[in-house]
């Protein structure tokens, strides 16, 4: 066979194999002791400085999750060791936060580093000029950009601890309005430690002229990160927001539990993007992240419209439905997802579209994409409400498998409540046949880049909907994902 | 003459699975022929230019094929492609979502890397696709689709035939390019592949029918039955086949 294309790193000259995001940052972090109780609870809230609502809050969620007896959702289709959730640091931040840098000039120089390396320049005029970036280190946000800029278009775009001090009456309002901490397990388990995540109001009539973006890194060993996202847009705005992430590689699981809640007024849009690149674990399977993420949208105003767009590359195991509730009459909801595992990987993700409103639309595109021995399901629930008249729903969800240890699943529910919706429904599952690949290595293509384009050409429906920022970097990163499963 | 010659296949044997197809062949093809190989179904006339192309599940058993004076059965497909090697499907696969521009521009890149050339710009690989189209009566909305996704017949030959002229190997393989076209397409493909021709490049032509050799006269047809070439000759040789059918051969060469 053609000698394997080696991939060369355009930041650093290096040559890219497997996960090249896996270095870890060496910087100081402060650290709460392992395990959770009240009393930790208690600390993360203090050392944020919060106000006593919050306080309360957290420890009612505490007191919820503890009620669960340890015992997670067991109904989708992944299988892990028990997590000892004693056994696990729940906070970690540079320095204190009354270090926290108050200017992006005074930025830590490794750390400044270490985003470059990642691709995220914390400097405003560098290659993601157009995009404004909040860079979330563990449990505390490092940098943001672009501040100013949007202040004065009345745009809130900043740590959501800086929020709770900030705009108190706002994020009360909305804070678990979404995703309530008894929803479920992990939301119950993010409510009580959630440390830090991003913040977004955007006023009403106002087009956020640049896309958001909050870039995750676990940094620490034996952390658990555990982010809120709470994205606010007023009457007749839009916004645009763009959420990555990574981490090192480490031999143990790690913990990524986070909530993300977007609330959408009258005639407001949010476009909420996700590249999602955490540790995978390696060929056997051993260590990378378990993603257990809530998150969902409300279109509560008339003419609303949220669209969500995931790439999922990474994480041992992703448990993750992001939806929308489409409470407003004539507001539409999307759901644009390509999921990729490999190795040992499993994915078991979709959405939930829920009509209440009348004249409802949705729409979901779900590519789930399997290699080696990686088990992927495509989950999501349509529901339609007794109150949802001529609520529309169309679902395609497409599964491609790459060699024969791997597996694809496919499980729809709907619920239709009301005898005028109308709904659609289409899946296919396929394989790369020797044919394609032929046909384009007939051509001169090397092998894995036939395959590449295939996988490509099978996903362009989703990667469409992405923003340009993210189109080169999720080439890119497909193709480190696809590395090692051309025979 | 030796130094002319592109393609040289000597007792070359090959099959798929445990069945033997081709059972002894040997042709001998020079820069600047066309060499038309006419037989009945099943005769394996595809499954000679699939074996050298490389698709994977057909074997050579035996034999030697010189390309270029290498050994071709040991260069993998794509190399095969990089080095000036190109079939033109009998029946194109459909690639959903990959557009014609873009795996246009993949292979072409990677043939020209092969040579140590540089990349087109975009601008120049722009030129060269519009002057291929329009030779191929290929408009702008055709070169915004998936690569043969939902083509009819004729534009899928078509589309070979484009790729034929873009790429621009130097030897060319057909496998049944006119088949399935009618009198209007199959003029369009022929005068495709007449544009290709010339001094430094080669064509071997598979067909059922003599049909397509009145417009592309070939130097040399070969008749093969069977696994094997039966008879060789000038284009005289298509006619009569025409004439009297294959029946007739099979009986000369008293199987």
């Amino acid at each position: 066979m053609a000698s394997r294309r080696k991939v060369i790193s355009r930041e650093t000259g290096i040559e890219e194999k497997e996960y090249r995001w896996g270095f870890v940052i060496p910087i100081e972090e402060e650290t709460v002791p392992k395990g959770l109780n009240e009393e930790i609870v208690r600390l993360i809230s203090q050392k944020k400085g919060e106000p006593g609502w919050m306080t309360e809050w957290r420890l009612r969620a505490y007191r919820y999750w503890r009620s669960l007896g340890y015992v997670e959702p067991k109904w989708a289709k992944i299988y892990h060791p028990p997590i000892d959730y004693q056994d696990i640091i729940y906070y970690a931040a540079p320095p204190k936060e009354s270090d926290r840098p108050k200017s992006l000039e005074e930025i830590d120089p490794e750390l400044r580093r270490a985003f470059d390396k990642l691709g995220i320049p914390l400097e405003e005029q560098k290659r993601l000029a157009g995009v404004a970036v909040d860079a979330v280190l563990d449990s505390a946000s490092v940098a943001t950009t672009f501040q100013k800029k949007l202040e004065d278009l009345g745009i809130i775009f900043c740590p959501i601890s800086e929020a709770i001090q900030k705009y108190p009456e706002l994020v009360r309002r909305y804070l678990g309005s979404v995703v309530p901490y008894t929803d479920n397990f992990f939301a119950a388990l993010n409510s009580a430690v959630f440390s830090d995540g991003t913040f977004v109001y955007v006023p009403p009539g106002v087009r956020c002229p640049m896309d958001l973006m909050t870039y995750f890194r676990i940094n620490q060993a034996e952390v658990g990160q555990f982010e809120r996202t709470l994205i606010v847009a007023d009457r007749g705005s839009y916004v645009s927001y763009l959420e990555g992430c990574t981490a090192p590689i480490r031999k143990r699981h790690q913990l990524h539990a986070a909530v993300v809640e977007l609330i959408a007024l009258e005639d407001a849009e949010i476009k909420y993007s996700t590249l999602q690149n955490w540790y995978p674990g390696d060929r056997e399977g051993r260590g990378g992240i378990y993603n257990f993420v809530t998150k969902r949208g409300i279109c509560l105003g008339r003419n609303s419209k949220i669209s969500w767009t995931q790439v999922e590359t990474g994480s041992a195991i992703t448990w993750k439905y992001p939806s929308v509730i489409l409470k407003g009459d004539n507001s539409v909801g999307e759901f644009y997802s390509v999921a990729l595992v490999n190795h040992r990987q499993q994915a078991d993700t979709g959405t939930k579209m829920v009509h209440i409103g009348k004249h409802t639309r949705s729409t979901i595109i779900a590519k789930g994409i399997s290699a080696g021995y990686g088990q992927n399901t495509y989950r999501g629930l349509v529901k339609i409400m007794p109150s949802a008249d001529y609520a529309r729903n169309f679902t395609r969800c497409d599964s491609l498998l790459i060699g024969n240890r791997c597996g694809a699943h496919t499980t729809p529910y709907l619920e239709v409540r009301n005898p005028t919706a109308r709904i659609e429904h289409e899946a296919t599952t396929s394989k790369i046949s020797e044919e394609q690949l032929f046909y384009l290595i007939s051509r001169g293509i090397r092998e894995e880049d036939a395959q590449y384009m295939i996988v490509n050409g099978f996903c362009r429906g989703v990667f469409q909907e992405l923003p340009f920022e993210f189109a080169m970097e999720v080439s890119q990163l497909l193709r480190v994902s696809l590395e090692g499963t051309v025979g | 003459m030796t130094q002319d010659v592109i393609l040289e296949i000597r007792g070359l044997r090959a099959g798929v699975g445990d069945v033997e197809i081709l059972k002894g062949i040997d042709l001998t093809i020079r820069l600047g022929e066309t060499h038309a190989i006419m037989g009945p179904n099943g005769s394996g006339k595809s499954t000679l230019v699939n074996v050298l192309a490389g698709k994977p599940e057909y074997e050579a058993w035996a034999g030697q094929v010189t390309y270029k004076g290498r050994d071709l059965l040991q260069m993998p497909p794509d190399e095969r492609a990089r080095e000036g090697l190109f079939l033109a499907f009998q029946y194109p696969v459909e690639l959903p979502g990959v557009r014609i521009r873009e795996f246009l521009r993949a292979a072409l890149d990677s043939i020209r890397e092969h040579h140590g050339l540089d990349k087109l710009s975009v601008r120049e690989f722009n030129r060269l696709l519009q002057e291929k189209a329009k030779e191929m009566g290929i408009d702008q909305d055709f070169l915004r689709r998936n690569v043969n996704e939902g083509f009819s017949g004729g534009e899928k030959k078509r589309h070979e035939i484009f790729q034929l002229l873009l790429l621009d190997p130097t030897l060319a393989l057909l496998d049944e390019t006119d088949s399935g076209l009618d009198v209007d397409a199959l003029k369009i493909v022929a005068d495709g592949i007449n544009r290709f021709r010339g001094p430094q490049k080669a064509i071997l032509l598979v067909t059922h029918y003599q049909r397509i050799l009145n417009y592309v006269a070939p130097d040399y047809v070969h008749i093969l039955i069977d696994g094997r070439i039966v008879a060789s000759g000038g284009k005289e040789l298509a006619l009569e086949v025409e004439a009297k059918g294959y029946e007739w051969l099979r009986q000369t060469v008293g199987g």
